[in-house]
């Protein structure tokens, strides 16, 4: 796939403004002066900082965990509102099963309907457990990703999960989105 | 005399619906509602006296000022608090007891997804990294030196009448606040975001922006790099005041028209990517599944809407009359230009009086004067956008997407009315 060079990239982004001149919009800024106040800093400062962990795998940090080491680690620190197998305690906690092909409103878990693998990762480091969101060390959110992968079906208990293993998963509702982005 | 001016009131459309021009006055004064009270005060024969808070001095003035005593009614209702998900939930704006356009802050809609932050602006961050040519991080301070933006933007949950479609049967007790109270209406006033991008200065490969908040959840969300370098800003005040802690204070991500989880509050970080982040809250959640189990990601712009507000549902009307119906109308892709009323379910509509500046992705207040008989009527709007798009029904979005998808739902709402004057959320 070749990439658009700068100037088309310039192009597009004065087009974009051209078409919001009716509403007067970023134009108006863009033509003042901007006092230009922001510190540099380097992405290795932002180590323990940024938390953004796409499926690309641009932000996966080392470490890794298996099944069987978040069996204890569930119980432990997610049991209490998911359920012991991720069967969950009310509708939004149920983690396992579920199928978009049941009959009537489908059962929507993490094995069922969430399309990508990376999402897991990057939500329990970021807001889970949810008492003490970021309390847990990247091997222990490999861990608790890869028990509820394997409760899923999705990979064996013994399996060591890592950033390389963790992107080659792919999850059975991997292809049931339509990308709407565009539309607007 | 009130006979003779009654017969001048002109009908528009069935039931009672009458002429916008008997808004700006003509025709009013002598019939229906206002009329027969002040002919009883008359017939009472009430004496008036000088009221007791014309006698005294009142308190001075205060510091930061709040509604009267007797407006205390009017707040945001909230469900109840839920365990296993400590600070998350809702709380939705009283729609119907509201007028004019603007929400004001204390009753804008709320919706947290690991309760509110308590940020000093002194630790907040914001930073931008990933595809760009320097990284770069800016203070509070910082922003509040750049040059601003001012606009007039509703914001709604994708969520919002979601309740509409959920449920297979019409909930009688519902009110507009309880069905539609997640959209509010207010004055944004901010940094534009391409402003920030120009200074990190974008790099070509990047086509995504992840927003992440300052939240205990971190709740991110992705934007295209078209929409983030157009209409976008980094909103500091609203209404003319610093936003709210529970609208993200001391900053938050504004996207005009969009979904309203995707203006990221309390935002700290900006990540230029290749692709869409895929974070939870755009996958697992704020998605739509349809009929054939497929499901819809990244809707982003909020269908054009309406709704009347009053009267609406757990009203009442006291007596026949004329009364005036009023509601809301805003839509995701451009300005309201015409919103219908029907007081007959649909059979029959007339226009609607729409509010003298109509402003773009904002909510628009409409009004028609009704003459209500004393017998049954359901009352519905449709709305028209600068971009062609009309209302739907209920009846047609269940047929279009099935009935799983329950997010970003414009469906026409309707409320009936009884020969008793009790309105009630009905489906029609």
């Amino acid at each position: 796939m070749s990439m658009p060079d700068f100037s088309a990239k310039r192009l597009l982004t004065s087009l974009l403004c051209m078409a919001m001149l009716g509403a007067g919009w970023n134009s108006v800024a863009q033509d003042r002066p901007a006092p230009g106040l922001g510190q540099a800093i380097s992405e290795a400062q932002l180590d323990d900082f940024d938390l953004v962990a796409p499926p690309g795998g641009s932000g996966f940090p080392e470490g890794s965990g298996t099944a069987a080491q978040g069996r204890s680690l569930f119980n432990q620190r997610c049991a209490a509102c998911h359920g012991s197998e991720g069967q969950g305690t009310s509708g939004n906690t149920v983690l396992v099963g579920g199928s978009m092909q049941s009959e009537g409103t489908p059962l929507r878990t993490v094995g069922s309907y969430w399309p990508h693998a990376s999402t897991l990762f990057d939500y329990i480091r970021r807001a889970m457990p949810a008492d003490a969101p970021k309390s847990l060390d990247n091997s222990e959110v490999y861990q608790l990703t890869a028990y509820l992968l394997y409760l899923n079906g999705i990979i064996g208990e013994q399996e060591t999960l890592d950033r390389a293993a963790l992107l080659s998963v792919t999850m059975p509702n991997a292809d049931g989105f339509i990308d709407r982005s565009q539309l607007h | 005399m009130a006979k003779q001016e009654k017969q001048a009131l002109q009908q528009v459309a069935g039931n009672g619906l009458l002429s916008r021009r008997h808004l700006l006055g003509l025709g009013l004064s002598g019939a229906g509602l206002a009329a027969s009270h002040s002919l009883v005060a008359q017939e009472s024969g009430v004496v008036f006296s000088i009221p007791q808070w014309s006698r005294q001095p009142g308190p001075g003035s205060s510091p930061y000022g709040s509604p009267s005593p007797h407006a205390s009614h009017i707040q945001r209702m909230s469900g109840n608090p839920n365990p296993t998900y400590p600070g998350g939930g809702a709380s939705r704006s009283p729609l119907q007891y509201l007028q004019g356009s603007i929400t004001p802050n204390s009753l804008h809609f709320e919706r947290h997804h690991a309760g509110v932050p308590a940020i000093d602006p002194a630790g907040h961050k914001l930073v931008i990294n990933g595809l760009v040519r320097q990284p770069l991080a800016f203070s509070y301070e910082d922003l509040l030196r750049y040059p601003m933006v001012s606009r007039i933007h509703f914001l709604e949950c994708s969520g919002n009448s979601g309740a509409m479609l959920r449920s297979a049967t019409a909930d009688s007790g519902a009110t507009a606040q309880s069905i539609h109270g997640l959209v509010s209406c207010a004055e944004w006033t901010g940094v534009p975001l391409s402003a920030l991008l120009e200074e990190a200065g974008v790099l070509d490969q990047a086509s995504w922006v992840a927003a992440v908040g300052a939240d205990a959840a971190s709740m991110g969300r992705s934007l295209p790099l078209s929409k983030a370098l157009d209409d976008v800003m980094i909103a500091l005040y609203q209404n003319g005041e610093p936003i709210r802690p529970e609208q993200g204070y001391p900053m938050r991500l504004f996207v005009p028209g969009w979904e309203g989880n995707i203006s990221v509050k309390w935002l700290t970080q900006l990540k230029l990517l290749d692709e869409a982040a895929q974070f939870r809250d755009e996958t697992s959640k704020y998605t739509d599944t349809l009929a054939d189990r497929s499901s819809l990601q990244f809707t982003f712009p909020m269908g054009v809407k309406s709704l009347i507000t009053s009267p609406s549902g757990q009203m009442q009307l006291n007596n026949p009359g004329v009364y005036e119906i009023s509601g809301l109308a805003w839509s995701g892709h451009g300005s309201i230009t015409r919103v219908e009323i029907s007081a007959d379910g649909g059979r029959s509509w007339a226009d609607a009086e729409l509010q003298s500046q109509v402003h773009d992705r904002a909510l628009t207040r409409f009004r028609l004067p009704w003459q209500w008989r004393g017998s049954d009527a359901i009352l519905q709007s449709r709305a028209h956008d600068s971009r062609g798009n009309v209302q739907p029904t209920r009846a047609s979005i269940l047929a279009a997407r099935g009935n799983i998808a329950t997010y970003h739902n414009n469906g026409i709402q309707s409320w009936s009315v009884n020969s008793t004057g009790e309105l009630r959320n009905v489906y029609a």
